[in-house]
């Protein structure tokens, strides 16, 4: 069943998809990867809204590395991922080290997706500002680099998008099969408690924050090189943060494909709302989101899929945790 | 280059003058989460509709501009008495998270919801208030304004919190929640009283910032979040922790935008901000 659903998602762009539908396929995958790399940390109590930093650090190194020093994004990833690993463990170990959760870390993780917005913006003689950046193309006589991580072809990006998504997927579940998911929950719900228990509270949530900022990071990347534009805005600061947490939250965050589902449910909102009235009507999509959103919090907090599967367990009268 | 620069105690004395607004800001925030425990992350889209408030009274409907002025404050005011009522109350009870949250989508829909009502132009009041010469020195006017307004309205909140009834009432339940019930108090009525105070100073910032910034329904984002990281800093829910934090960043960002860009201001503040969070994760004045 699981296996089935999997080939038809990997098969529907080989039956003729066209462009456009194919791109909103990518950007769900790619969303879904993201949604799902804030999740990992998010649905065990560290809700973070520094998000945006990592994949502002993921988008623009590759794209610097590459414009400026001409080095190949399969160098400036690394370097990306080195530079995401060094801010999480700088905010990450003082903020578990003190013992700041709740809105405390909610607002000093924020502090920081607002300072990568304000430095890539600062820094406008290199990044181009608020304008955004291309990378240089590859592209001019070949319609694919490898040594660039540029194609031409949208196909190549969905099934490297897909297999980063199925990787998400695979590292949430081994996240979850681990140890250290029960000593989380358990942090979660009494850090104190937790912690004269044996746990080492600080170490858990570093790890767990380490996981979710490099996968966070590696959506940067590839958000860079497939759209090949980045901008200050999309990638970085306090609107992108707030966008995962919501979309993770609309979806669900505690089901594995929670966020994933509120991937495709926010990008689908938004594209029917602009097909159905067009562009007359701008900023119509995010009003209803918006509205959307504190309706979800007010009266389905897990999340469509989270709440679906509650439903569905009731009606089966089992007690079997959700995947 | 000279330390005692005339441009460096002008950029000091802007800093000094900006603080007072930042720290009026601040002062809306740490109130309603001092009493209800609940930070307004659409706090700043408050004071958006404020400013479109004024714009709409006194340029469109020719009101004039006290008129307007204290029309966007009323209604700011009501819109925070709702905002609780309908959005805040119904998640008192679940994870104090979704407080956070549920507020943030009202961001969003606040937002897009000016974006859709009033479009993306750029409006002005049209109010352009002189330069003020001190010596070599030019102050904002309109930022001086702004300071004396902000002081008043703070000892005004002081006075109010320590000699009404009901300011006595808002500080008691904000010193213990379960208590005040069995006092006689009715922690909602409190609640509501308190959003809409809250409300009110969204909305007389509101008529300070008209005064010098151009409103646009994203203009929310340039002052929210350091609102919120100026309240943190201080202490949530401290009043006089805000106050001081509001002018720690008020200088970080002018004196830190003379020497280098404003940007780089704004990364001094947050990073500095970031730096104390490690040293004093409660805030400058915040008790534990």
């Amino acid at each position: 069943m699981k296996y089935a659903a999997l080939a038809l998602l990997a098969a529907a762009p080989l039956l003729g998809m066209g462009n456009y539908p194919l791109h909103l396929l990518i950007m769900c995958v790619l969303w879904g990867y993201v949604y799902t790399s804030w999740s990992v940390m998010g649905r065990l109590g560290m809700v973070s809204f520094g998000h945006g930093a990592f994949m502002g650090i993921g988008a623009y190194v590759v794209v610097m590395a590459w414009n400026h020093y001409g080095l190949s994004p399969w160098i400036g990833a690394p370097i990306a991922l080195v530079l995401t690993a060094i801010v999480a463990l700088l905010i990450g170990y003082p903020c578990f080290r003190f013992k700041i959760v709740g809105h405390y870390f909610a607002l000093v993780t924020l502090a920081l997706s607002e300072v990568t917005r304000l430095i890539i913006v600062a820094l406008r003689d290199q990044t181009g500002g608020s304008l955004g950046v291309t990378p240089n193309t590859a592209l001019a006589e070949t319609s694919y680099s490898l040594g660039a991580l540029q194609f031409s072809s949208k196909l190549v990006w969905f099934y490297v998008i897909l297999a980063f998504w199925l990787g998400g997927l695979w590292i949430w579940k081994k996240v979850d099969e681990s140890m250290g998911r029960l000593a989380l929950e358990a942090i979660s719900q009494e850090e104190d408690a937790a912690a004269s228990i044996g746990i080492n509270v600080t170490r858990l949530k570093l790890r767990v924050t380490l996981i979710s900022a490099l996968m966070t990071c590696m959506g940067g990347v590839l958000y860079a090189q497939y759209q090949a534009y980045v901008n200050p805005e999309t990638v970085s600061g306090i609107g992108i943060s707030l966008q995962m947490v919501f979309g993770a939250i609309a979806g669900g965050m505690f089901v594995r494909l929670g966020p994933t589902v509120g991937a495709v449910f926010t990008l689908l909102l938004a594209e029917g709302l602009r097909l159905w009235f067009g562009n007359l009507y701008h900023g119509l999509d995010l009003t209803v989101y918006g509205l959307m959103l504190v309706l979800f919090i007010i009266y389905m907090p897990k999340g469509i899929l989270g709440a679906a599967t509650q439903a569905w367990e009731k009606r089966r009268g089992g007690v079997a945790r959700a995947a | 280059m000279d330390i005692f620069d005339v441009f460096l105690l002008e950029a000091v004395l802007n800093g000094l003058l900006l603080g007072g607004i930042l720290a009026l800001l601040a002062l809306g925030l740490n109130l309603i989460f001092g009493v209800i425990d609940v930070v307004w992350i659409c706090y700043a889209e408050m004071i958006m509709i404020g400013m479109y408030a004024v714009y709409y009274l006194h340029n469109v409907y020719h009101l004039p501009l006290w008129f307007a002025f204290a029309g966007a404050i009323a209604i700011v005011a009501v819109g925070g008495a709702a905002l609780h009522h309908l959005v805040i109350r119904p998640v008192l009870a679940a994870e104090p998270i979704n407080q956070l949250l549920v507020t943030g989508g009202v961001l969003f829909f606040l937002q897009a919801g000016a974006t859709l009502v009033f479009g993306v132009e750029f409006r002005n009041v049209g109010i352009r208030l002189p330069q003020l010469q001190v010596g070599e020195m030019y102050l904002s006017m309109a930022r001086l304004i702004a300071f004396g307004v902000a002081l008043a309205a703070m000892i005004g909140m002081s006075v109010f919190l320590k000699r009404s009834y009901l300011g006595t009432a808002i500080r008691a339940i904000s010193q213990d929640r379960r208590i005040m019930p069995l006092m006689g108090v009715d922690p909602n009525r409190i609640f509501l009283v308190t959003s809409a105070l809250g409300g009110a100073l969204a909305g007389v910032a509101a008529c300070l910032l008209v005064l010098q910034y151009d409103i646009h329904p994203a203009i929310g984002l340039s002052f929210g979040p350091i609102t919120f990281l100026i309240c943190v800093l201080g202490g949530l829910g401290n009043m006089m922790g805000g106050f001081i934090a509001a002018f720690i960043f008020a200088q970080f960002i002018s004196v830190g935008g003379f020497f280098l860009h404003v940007e780089w201001g704004y990364v001094l503040a947050f990073l500095f901000f970031i730096a104390v969070m490690f040293w004093r994760p409660q805030g400058i004045l915040g008790g534990k």
